[in-house]
């Protein structure tokens, strides 16, 4: 198939962008999303121009590296998937595709379609670990987790971090990734001990990073690839409220 | 006297790491905050080793190519983790963990280091579950288990099919503790690009900073690779794009020795090359052998659609070669009994290379909510990529490149050739000789990070805490940042007309025809000389656009494919020079009258240690004599 690509272009965090158009004939449909973007920097490269530069490793969905935003939606149109998943089997031929970067004051443009989500790793540094040693733990199975815990910290826990949950909230907000951790870890006894502390680090420095607050849009958890549930945010919230209380 | 002292202790197998621990010395905990260690890697085992060497209050500096130490390629891992808890009371040990991975390694490993690994092995399921890794539960709350890869035991550990992940979450929230105690310095988006000796001893590293450019100096006390594996030279295997050999290779060059690195791991089931422009395989978990029946067409050619193919025109070529075994042999000898029969002709698919998975007889078997409890995640993974259903007709699967038993050579100590150079996890070498088992991988790698590696690495520094901070305007550092810009600028102004990626897939086909599943001394003997004609044409013509002031991806990967070249003449070398079969290393000359593979153990019963002896001229061969004090060395059967 033959599809017209509308793309940002952005050399780096300081100079200005803008949407550069390719048209890129012969794309087969088993392709990867990726594996078209590969295609047209090779061609890219062959003409002498600059290949379009974008985050990704893994290629198969768990290590969060890539994100574009595709036709408007992070991660573009399929259901459950990150941008490495999605695959040309659902475009058509003469479709023009339009892709930019994550848009949010918080994940700040690296170049092209690659944005610096660090802010991501500072508010885990915040709080989000159970505090213990290497070998200071007792047998893994001294304390008996109910299954149904143990499946919601599964759940929970598959978030890779991605930040599309970000990209797609009107108010940037990275409530969904936070409210993800947070659930993940009190699901345990020995994570219970900081969950009140943990929470309202997180929090605090979520809000420092400028990401906003959370009015409940669900767009977060209709564009999650992990499935991440709204519910942890009510979840977290409620714990949240009953902290500040006791303060 | 030769470098190759592995410093194995003596003593009964069972006492030799607490006899060992007893001796090793310590550093004061006042000491730790005036010692640097540089670890470089942040999957499993860099995670692992720079949290507990933080935690034990050294001064530490990590570094990973990735914008988040979380996304290492550890977290690719789907099947699960072993250790020797015995909590299915079916007899398992300490000793049975070892012996299935020495054998399973078809004797190629060190015994007292495949003990310890087994040893601290539930050490690291206890540290995992106490920082919140949710591995799979029963219904009273306790940990299940399931049997992996053919064992008779089942030891592995797991989480769905995402147990690499999560784990990885979990040793990631370890660092991150360290990150925010400031015990621990977290350099993300920075490549290796050289290893700085001083004096013999490994001081410090040189980095690109691959958002700016900018060629960094950084310091310490000793250095710890935990790089990773080197499976991409095959340009399409299982692991992530990025995923190199290059920082195993500066450390190579620099007189650290490569331990058999032919050792190459070829996964049985991973989805089949679609389309030209495919740059990497994904993986289909080895659990699914579990239940899927291997076939192909009996006819060659016979081009029906594999649900037309009656019952008795069917080749189930595994359950007929392997009757003990069927399905579950070991993932060698399913990856070339898999090649056998497309070479043969008997292929499926578009390009014949690839064989049938067949999940129909479960499905009757079992129920469809029972297959798609146990599969559904893998079996939407395929559908996604092929757009055809498991559930309605068989997978199609094929070999692909996959795991580096070989790497770095290292002592018992986990310590290289080079004085203060550490290499942990897969870009070591040691314990899953020429053949790794399913799940034990995630185990070493922690391992070693959590429970061995900051033992050892004391064992060296406390003859440093008299030394003072390293200086980064040393000349051995004003030489390395030198080399790496020169380097940069070469890349840079070939100005020639053919991408590193395309460079790479010609050299990925040159290994894999030659070097893969199945290896003799004619095609070899070709792979250097078509190396060596690619490596010149690389250098005259290969494109790189844009700065080195910027980010630069494709810079970045003119790096790695650059060392590829240098790294598979290598591979070759060791191929070349191991005269037998074993594990995963299929030398044509030596099988037995069936076409299994047939080990030499007079000759070749020891670790090729390579030691780079100059640019252009060929390694020269150390050999540590593998001793078995503890195992009788037995023909790997599995018929
Ligand atoms: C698809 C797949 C499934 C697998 N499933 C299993 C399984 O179920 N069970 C099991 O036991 N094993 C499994 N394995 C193997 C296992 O995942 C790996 O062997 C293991 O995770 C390697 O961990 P590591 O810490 O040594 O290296 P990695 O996790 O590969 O980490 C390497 C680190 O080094 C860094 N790095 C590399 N080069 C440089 C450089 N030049 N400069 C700076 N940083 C650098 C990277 O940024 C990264 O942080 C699987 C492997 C694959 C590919
Ligand atoms: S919550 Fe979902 S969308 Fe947000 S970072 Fe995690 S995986 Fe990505
Ligand atoms: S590249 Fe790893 S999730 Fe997409």
């Amino acid at each position: 198939m033959n599809i017209k690509l509308k793309i940002w272009r952005q050399k780096n965090a300081k100079s200005k962008g803008r949407f550069e158009t390719y048209q890129l004939n012969d794309v087969a449909e088993d392709m990867s999303f990726l594996e078209m973007l590969d295609y047209l920097n090779g061609t890219l490269i062959k003409n002498g121009k600059e290949p379009v530069a974008f985050d990704h490793d893994c290629r198969e969905g768990i290590c969060g590296s890539c994100g574009i935003y595709i036709n408007g939606r992070p991660h573009g149109n399929d259901h459950r998937t990150t941008t490495c998943e999605l695959r040309m089997r659902l475009f058509k031929d003469g479709d023009t595709v339009t892709l930019e970067p994550w848009r949010s004051a918080s994940f700040p443009v690296v170049k092209d379609l690659v944005v610096d989500r660090s802010a991501f790793d500072k508010i885990t540094n915040a709080g989000g670990y159970i505090s213990v040693n290497a070998g200071a733990a007792q047998d893994a199975n001294a304390i008996p987790v109910p299954k149904h815990n143990a499946d919601v910290a599964f759940d929970t826990a598959s978030c890779v971090g991605c930040g599309a949950c970000v990209a797609a909230c009107k108010n940037a907000s990275a409530m969904l990734f936070v409210a993800a951790k947070v659930t993940h870890l009190a699901q345990f006894p020995q994570g219970r001990i900081e969950a009140v502390e943990r929470i309202k680090s997180m929090v605090a420095k979520m809000d420092e990073l400028g990401f906003g607050s959370c009015t409940n849009t669900r767009a977060c958890e209709a564009e999650c690839p992990k499935g991440i549930s709204i519910s942890t945010i009510a979840k977290l919230n409620r714990e949240f409220i009953s902290a500040k209380i006791k303060d | 006297m030769s470098k190759l002292d592995a410093k194995i202790p003596e003593g009964p197998l069972a006492d030799k790491w607490t006899n060992h621990k007893a001796k090793l010395h310590l550093v004061n905990p006042a000491n730790r905050k005036k010692i640097d260690i540089i670890v470089v890697g942040t999957g499993l085992a860099g995670s692992s080793a720079a949290s507990t060497l933080g935690e034990l209050g050294y001064n530490v500096k990590v570094f990973c190519y990735q914008d988040s130490p979380r996304r290492a390629h550890s977290v690719a891992a789907q099947g699960g983790i072993n250790a020797a808890k015995n909590y299915k009371n079916d007899n398992d040990s300490v000793y049975r963990l070892f012996y299935d991975m020495i054998k399973g390694g078809d004797y190629r490993a060190r015994e007292a280091n495949v003990y310890r690994a087994a040893e601290v092995s539930n050490l690291v399921i206890d540290h995992y579950t106490a920082l919140g890794v949710p591995f799979a539960r029963d219904y009273g709350g306790y940990i299940d288990n399931r049997s992996f890869g053919g064992v008779q035991v089942s030891r592995t550990f797991y989480a769905k099919g995402q147990t690499g992940q999560q784990c990885m979450i979990g040793a990631y929230s370890a660092l991150s503790r360290q990150i925010s105690k400031g015990t621990v310095t977290m350099y993300p988006r920075r490549e290796m690009m050289d290893l700085v000796v001083i004096d013999g001893k490994a001081r410090g590293i040189v980095v690109r900073n691959l958002i700016t450019g900018e060629i960094e100096r950084h310091s310490a006390h000793a250095v710890v690779l935990a790089t990773g594996g080197y499976g991409t030279i095959y340009y399409l295997s299982t692991l992530a794009l990025n995923s190199n050999g290059s920082a195993a290779w500066k450390a190579f060059k620099k007189g650290a020795y490569f331990a058999n690195p032919s050792f190459v791991q070829i996964h049985p089931t991973s989805i089949p090359v679609l389309n030209d422009h495919q740059c990497k395989l994904t993986l289909m978990s080895e659990s699914l052998r579990n239940d899927g029946r291997v076939w192909v067409p009996k006819q060659k050619g016979d081009t029906r659609k594999p649900n037309d193919i009656p019952e008795d025109e069917r080749d189930y070529y595994l359950e007929r070669r392997y009757p003990a075994f069927g399905n579950l042999v070991p993932r060698d000898v399913a990856s070339r009994a898999a090649k056998e029969r497309c070479d043969a002709g008997y292929g499926v698919g578009p390009t014949g290379l690839s064989v049938y998975l067949d999940f129909k007889d479960a499905i009757n078997k079992k129920g469809r909510q029972v297959i798609e409890d146990s599969y559904g995640n893998l079996f939407d993974m395929y559908h996604k990529i092929t757009g055809e259903s498991p559930y309605e007709t068989p997978m199609r699967i094929y070999p692909a490149g996959h795991y580096t038993m070989g790497g770095l050579w290292i002592d018992y100590n986990l310590m290289t050739t080079v004085p203060g150079l550490f290499a942990i996890g897969e870009a070591n070498f040691s314990d899953h000789g020429a053949n790794r088992l399913g799940a034990s991988s995630l185990m070493q790698t922690s391992g070693d990070g959590y429970f061995i590696l900051p033992y050892t690495i004391a064992d060296y520094l406390a003859d440093e805490i008299k030394t003072p901070k390293i200086a980064t305007n040393l000349p051995q550092f004003d030489e390395a940042e030198k080399n790496a810009r020169e380097r940069i600028n070469k890349f840079l102004s070939i100005n020639g007309t053919e991408t590193a990626t395309s460079f790479h897939k010609r050299l990925g086909k040159i290994m894999w025809d030659y070097c893969g599943m199945v290896r003799n001394e004619e095609g070899l003997k070709k792979a250097l000389t078509l190396i060596n004609e690619l490596k010149e044409e690389f250098w005259k013509n290969l494109k790189v656009p844009g700065t080195g002031e910027e980010l630069n991806q494709e810079l970045e990967k003119a790096g790695r494919v650059a060392d590829f070249m240098e790294l598979g003449k290598l591979l070759v070398y060791d191929a070349l020079n191991r005269k037998e079969s074993c594990g995963a290393h299929f030398r044509e000359e030596s099988q037995t009258d069936t076409g299994e593979a047939k080990r030499n153990d007079e000759q070749y019963s020891y670790v090729a240690a390579w030691e780079f002896n100059g640019d252009g001229n060929e390694p020269q061969l150390h050999k540590e004599e593998l001793k078995f004090e503890f195992v009788k060395l037995q023909e790997r059967s599995y018929k």
